[in-house]
């Protein structure tokens, strides 16, 4: 292969909006979609550290390089769910979404 | 009291998932300089301008976040004195023997309503910045990356704020220099033991102990827009800028360490005297005060924490 040749890309399918992207295996189900402008899992620090990008795995296969434990510990790793940032696809894969942007700040006073 | 216990921010641990990973941004990309390493594997760090020993210790673990913050304090009569205050206060306090952070002094750990742990000593080993005290240039060319002058603050977000504060005002002489109020509530505060805009910030959050950001100095607005540079060279995670604040009035852009730590370099900022009243932010202009160009509230800056 050239270095001019394009990259194969797995396609990954988000069920929550029917969104679909193209994704190599050497490149984060995350940093993907952010990279094609699409839209679908909540992108936040990018590192595995703050989970609000966290996702079920429905169908195919990921590797993911290390998670914040406080975020998927082995029982929600057991359960499919993985962040996005931090997975690579190893086939086609279908996921919903899991995480979601916690309230930033709180406005009600001590009780 | 003309002069102040607490001297300013010493240092800040900070856990990652991958220490190399964690190594090579710090010293590559903000530009801090390794200064050791102990038999427990975590890696002392320090920036340029600073003389002590460390201003950043990295441990790996399992999850990312912060273990603690430490501030110097004058002298080991100061450490005694706010020793005991601090148990008056009703805070769980513990001394660490001088050495078990290598070439720091005893330090004194306590714990605070928002659910971070803080620490106190008097004493780190002189280590000397990179361009001396006789006749110093004004610069470095032998750091890598953005170049960070000097460990600056910490945000930090935690449950009881008004309890925080009141530990940082009242017992260890920090001056509210800027508030954020929704209503009568206090949402966010800014707090000061020098003549910066703040050397300590938290927001109140409905989880204890979360680390929002680790801050660097630059010299410049030139500089933040350099720093930005290296990020989108290096594909760093960018959070939000080169922008500006209302608040505290620094230039500034966020990004995130491989472990999603999150990292601010700013330049400037208002200077506090301790004469000089609170500033108030009220929650309905918020997005002004804490972007003052985009003037909207920007949920991940807000909500994303480690």
């Amino acid at each position: 292969m050239s270095r001019h040749d394009r990259i194969p890309a797995f396609d990954i399918q988000i069920v929550d909006t029917a969104e679909r992207y193209p994704c190599p295996a050497e490149e984060s189900l995350l940093h993907a979609m952010e990279r094609l402008g699409r839209r679908g899992i909540p992108a936040g620090c990018r590192g595995g550290g703050c989970g609000v990008c966290k996702v079920e795995i429905l169908a195919g296969e990921v590797v993911s390089a290390r998670m914040s434990r406080a975020h998927v510990d082995d029982a929600e790793r057991a359960a499919g769910r993985v962040l996005a940032c931090r997975s690579y696809p190893r086939s086609n894969v279908s996921l919903r979404v899991v995480g979601a942007m916690r309230k930033g700040f709180t406005r009600h006073g001590p009780r | 009291m003309s002069q102040k216990d607490v001297l300013r921010p010493g240092h800040v641990g900070v856990r990652v998932m991958d220490l190399d990973e964690a190594v090579r941004h710090y010293t590559g990309h903000v530009g801090l300089i390794e200064t050791g390493r102990d038999r427990e594997g975590r890696v002392y760090l320090k920036a340029w301008d600073e003389y002590d020993w460390f201003s950043l210790v990295l441990r790996e673990a399992d999850e990312s976040g912060m273990d603690f913050m430490g501030f110097k304090v004058r002298d080991a009569g100061a450490l005694v004195r706010l020793e005991r205050a601090l148990a008056a206060f009703g805070c769980r306090v513990e001394r660490i023997p001088a050495g078990e952070l290598e070439h720091c002094g005893e330090r004194v750990r306590f714990d605070s309503p928002t659910g971070h742990h803080f620490e106190l000593y008097a004493e780190k080993d002189f280590y000397g910045n990179e361009v001396g005290t006789t006749n110093p240039e004004a610069f470095v060319d032998t750091v890598g990356g953005m170049a960070a002058n000097r460990f600056d603050h910490c945000l930090l977000y935690g449950t009881d704020l008004d309890g925080s504060v009141r530990l940082f005002r009242e017992v260890l002489g920090f001056d509210l220099a800027e508030q954020v109020v929704d209503g009568e509530t206090l949402v966010g505060a800014f707090l000061s033991c020098s003549n910066k805009a703040h050397d300590i910030a938290f927001i109140r959050h409905d989880e204890p102990g979360r680390l929002h950001h680790v801050s660097f100095l630059l010299d410049s607005w030139e500089e933040v827009l350099r720093a930005a540079d290296i990020m989108s060279k290096y594909g760093i995670s960018i959070d939000i800028g080169p922008t500006r604040h209302g608040i505290t009035r620094g230039k500034t852009i966020y990004f995130f360490d491989p472990s999603g730590n999150r990292n601010e370099v700013f330049a400037g900022g208002s200077t506090w005297y301790p004469d000089h009243p609170t500033i108030t932010w009220t929650a309905d202009s918020l997005g002004k005060a804490i972007f003052y160009h985009d003037r909207v509230l920007n949920e991940n800056f807000l909500a994303v924490v480690t």
